[in-house]
């Protein structure tokens, strides 16, 4: 048995790799980069799979800039402006990380626990903002009309897109309300929420407005905008309507293709799940530099471990970011 | 490990500064779209996604390289790790691209708008 292992492993280093340092790093940075190495080609894969179906849909994917346009508490249109902020929260973490880390060499205990702190709060601002982003995606902010053949009709008045409240007016006409306990099947638990507006409506309020125009999925490919349809055109198309969308969730989206909501979802959504966890990492080794756990160790070495996660779930940001909402 | 012991702080608000202009720049683009940029194409997308692209690629770069301080390990070692990366997904990039492309000319004429 001794002849087969290199370093005796029953020492208190046996979590260390037994102290052995191949190139210069300790077993466990070592594995903290493979890890990061993996889950770089797990975020590449979700990242490519997402260009392959935007390439595949080339002429009608949703265009980033006219889909996220909010701000928190603010209303008006400000494509970016938020995502920016975003980013530059997550970068700013990262750099309270990396402060942290050099304070760690120092032996400096104090600031290496002020600095995670900070860190700590920049992740739950980021991860607060995104649930803030999922919000504002899944409620929508303009309504439209799904057809029969799949098509997403939205609303456009002298050239820029107006939500269904801008200009539906009158009744339903299809008599329905929304189905709960109380009014139905008691045994059915209320089913999906229904619409605000009936097809029915839309129709006829597009009929009466002639300053409505139907803005298309379809983009012009030259002017890297979507295509508005001539009334005639658009009444043709409305007449195929199916259903009022508003919002997005993992069946129909408002904004265009399905499967963009879809990837928004996943990639935002596991991106999310790095970063929650980042944070989670991040309180523990806090209570640990808190209690002196490294002090009596005599190195942080764990501090530059978490740090390496950490600016991993940044270093992807970067690429969501320039993939989801700006190219 | 050279550098590691040695403080970095100056460094690393440089860097931060950086990555900041970079990103301002970026948004800035974004929201301008010039023209000349967003609806021409060079080499088959716009000058401006290639912008995006590079400069994205400079933040990686900042990123991995001062704050997850590759820059101070071993040569192999960071040559293993980020090779293997670099290679896989370019490889992987590349055929799920051209395959898009592929889809969208091959979809594309049987769906009336």
């Amino acid at each position: 048995m001794e002849a087969n292992i290199a370093i005796p492993s029953d020492g208190k280093n046996t979590w260390n790799g037994g102290g052995v340092r191949p190139f210069g790093a300790s077993y466990g940075k070592m594995m903290m980069w493979f890890f990061i190495l993996s889950d770089a080609l797990t975020f590449s894969g979700f990242l490519a799979a997402y260009g392959l179906t935007r390439f595949k849909f080339i002429d009608s994917w949703p265009i980033a800039d006219e889909v996220f346009t909010h701000i928190p508490f603010i209303h008006g249109e400000y494509p970016m402006y938020y995502v920016a902020f975003m980013t530059f929260i997550l970068i700013f973490s990262s750099v309270t990380m990396v402060l942290a880390v050099d304070a760690g060499h120092k032996m400096q205990k104090n600031k290496v626990a002020w600095y995670m702190f900070a860190t700590i709060i920049g992740g739950l601002i980021f991860v607060g903002s995104q649930a803030w982003e999922w919000n504002t995606f899944i409620k929508g902010s303009y309504g439209a009309v799904k057809t029969t053949d799949g098509k997403i009709l939205q609303f456009a008045r002298d050239g820029k897109q107006i939500a269904l409240a801008d200009f539906v007016v009158g009744d339903r006409m299809d008599e329905r309300v929304q189905h709960t306990r109380k009014n139905g099947l008691w045994w059915n638990k209320a089913d999906e929420t229904l619409p605000q507006y009936s097809v029915a409506q839309v129709v006829a309020s597009y009929k009466a407005d002639p300053s409505i125009q139907i803005r298309s999925e379809e983009i012009n490919l030259d002017e890297k905008q979507k295509i508005l349809l001539s009334r005639e055109k658009g009444l043709a198309e409305l007449a195929k309507g199916k259903m009022v969308v508003e919002g997005a969730n993992l069946k129909v989206n408002e904004y265009g293709n399905t499967i963009f909501a879809d990837f928004f979802f996943f990639i935002t959504g596991f991106h999310g799940f790095h970063v929650f966890s980042g944070i989670v990492i991040n309180i523990i080794i806090f209570f640990n530099v808190i209690l002196g756990t490294y002090e009596r160790r005599g190195h942080y070495e764990m501090v530059e471990k978490v740090g390496l996660y950490w600016h991993f779930v940044d270093l992807v940001w970067v690429f969501v970011f320039t993939f989801f909402y700006l190219v | 490990m050279s550098l590691a012991h040695e403080s970095n702080v100056k460094r690393i608000w440089m860097v931060f500064g950086l990555l900041s202009i970079v990103t301002i720049v970026e948004v800035g683009l974004g929201i301008v779209k010039p023209a000349i940029l967003h609806t021409t194409s060079f080499l088959g997308t716009s000058p401006l996604n290639w912008i995006f692209i590079i400069l994205t690629l400079v933040k990686a770069y900042y990123i991995t390289w001062t704050f997850m301080h590759m820059e101070g390990e071993k040569k192999w070692f960071r040559r293993a790790v980020v090779w293997t990366a670099v290679f896989l997904i370019c490889y992987l990039v590349t055929l799920l691209l051209i395959e898009g492309g592929y889809l969208y000319d091959t979809l594309s004429p049987l769906v009336r708008w």
